[in-house]
């Protein structure tokens, strides 16, 4: 299979991707670590006039921590370098749960968390991820730089909130204000398959006490699922197991799965309802894993 | 490599070709590629190496893995042209002239393939595996081999040839 015929640049600067973007306009596509965009051009569903190969743009590939706790992810940071990241086993549970279960290890070497979000796939995992931790895209276009929340980021599936001749260049996860917990499951048939159910679960805790929470879905909808109520649930209080099955509970209603080959519509909700609780009973509340998050060979418990 | 292309007129003059200049095996090469030629293309019909095996072409199967820059990645996702100036090392680049790579030695000893269509991404995702981990766990081996599909083994013996591998490289590293 061949993409129909493109134009093909590989700009140096910014500037330049930029300004290749601007003469371009809506037939101009970035090309990042190209594991959705390739496969899309060879099934013709995507055939761009023009491609600008973002790869030899130098000083993308980082991810970091500021110094007060905001950790930034660049355009060209792959899936591999987040799966290999002492800082995010550390300081980003959520994030180091996810990475591992993105896609399979080798197209990990060459995706990009930023590109996903861009891809907007309602079956992209980071996307729930960067959701459930109120992160936001950095974007640059000829006007300079602004900061788009990542509700407002993604605007339907495969949709972005980016102009024609705008590129996303990193990712940023705000500080947590207190202990950060949480996790990501995903349910997945077999490696490398999208996600039946990816739950993504991120709670921070002062004193004792739930200050922020995020909870949001994958595969269980048109598009990522941002389930404010059911975090909301979780907040003003210390974790209990009831604020953790009435969380649990409105995550489910969120939720707005379809039955498919995957499974049913209601053991997809069911199994929202699961993850919930199996993320903030292994390590939402600090204490070890109390229910079921240890032990068997279920990919998805590799999270945990 | 000579591509053939349609007579359209105009168009036909318009066909972006880019010289490239990458390594393959060890060897420097040139070639003028379209944007659109993909690198499983480039490797099997411009360079003529055709170990690297084109098997679902929607990277889920991981027969056409090879290594950009010793990372394993899947050729038929990714641009011919996106590999100028770096190295691709394919299956062929594992043996040395007379002597087979303890990882093809590994899949005969413990009959890791069947029909050996996977065979070849197989071993370019356990090189790059046992180059940054030499003495892996079965487990690690699994986790690194979950990108390539093989329909014919149910993987075991491919598991204990990648474990076989690993220990002769260890042996002869001292």
């Amino acid at each position: 299979m061949y993409p129909s015929r493109f134009r093909y640049e590989a700009p140096r600067s910014i500037d330049e991707a930029i300004s290749l973007l601007h003469e371009g306009g809506d037939e101009a596509k970035v090309l990042a670590g190209g594991q959705s965009l390739v496969p899309l051009m060879k099934l013709r569903f995507a055939s761009p006039e023009l491609v600008v190969d973002i790869n030899n743009l130098p000083g993308l590939d980082y991810h970091r921590e500021d110094a007060d706790g905001t950790i930034r992810i660049g355009a060209l940071c792959r899936h591999a370098d987040l799966e290999r990241s002492a800082l995010l086993k550390s300081k980003q549970p959520v994030m180091a749960a996810a990475a591992p279960l993105i896609a399979d290890p080798i197209v990990r070497n060459r995706g990009t968390l930023v590109g996903s979000l861009c891809h907007a796939d309602p079956q992209g995992d980071w996307a729930s991820v960067v959701t459930a931790l109120g992160g936001f895209v950095v974007a640059r276009g000829p006007a300079g730089r602004r900061r788009i929340g990542i509700d407002d980021f993604v605007t339907g599936p495969f949709q972005n909130a980016l102009e024609p001749d705008e590129i996303a260049v990193e990712a940023v996860i705000p500080a947590p204000k207190g202990a950060l917990a949480g996790g990501y499951l995903k349910l997945e048939r077999r490696v490398g398959d999208f996600a039946t159910v990816g739950v993504a679960v991120a709670v921070e805790t002062s004193a004792g006490t739930v200050t922020r929470a995020g909870i949001a879905l994958t595969g269980v909808g048109g598009a990522t699922i941002n389930a404010a109520e059911a975090a909301q649930a979780l907040v003003g209080q210390p974790l209990s197991e009831q604020s953790i099955e009435a969380a649990a509970d409105l995550a489910a209603q969120a939720a707005r799965p379809r039955t498919d080959h995957r499974g049913s519509a209601e053991y997809k909700r069911h199994m929202v309802r699961t993850f919930v609780v199996r993320i903030l009973n292994a390590n939402g509340d600090g204490s070890a894993a109390a229910d079921g998050a240890g032990g068997d060979e279920d990919s998805a418990e590799r999270a945990a | 490599m000579t591509i053939v292309y349609e007579d359209r007129g105009d168009e036909a003059a318009e066909v972006p070709v880019r010289r490239i200049k990458f390594t393959i095996n060890g060897q420097k090469k040139i070639a003028e590629v379209e944007p659109r030629l993909l690198l499983s293309h480039l490797i099997r019909r411009g360079v003529g190496l055709t170990g690297t095996h084109m098997g679902c072409d929607t990277t889920n199967c991981g027969a056409c893995t090879v290594l950009v820059d010793g990372r394993p990645v899947k050729s038929c996702t990714m641009l011919a042209v996106q590999v100028d100036g770096r190295e691709v090392t394919t299956v062929e680049g594992l043996s040395g002239p007379s002597e087979l790579h303890p990882l093809q030695e590994g899949f005969k000893q413990e009959h890791g393939l069947q029909c050996g269509f996977c065979t070849p991404g197989m071993m370019m995702a356990a090189k790059a595996l046992l180059d940054q981990n030499p003495d892996p766990t079965e487990d690690e081996v699994r986790w690194a081999l979950s990108g390539n599909l093989c329909r014919c083994t149910g993987y075991q013996n491919i598991v204990k040839s990648v474990l076989w591998a690993a220990d002769k490289l260890r042996s002869q590293a001292g």
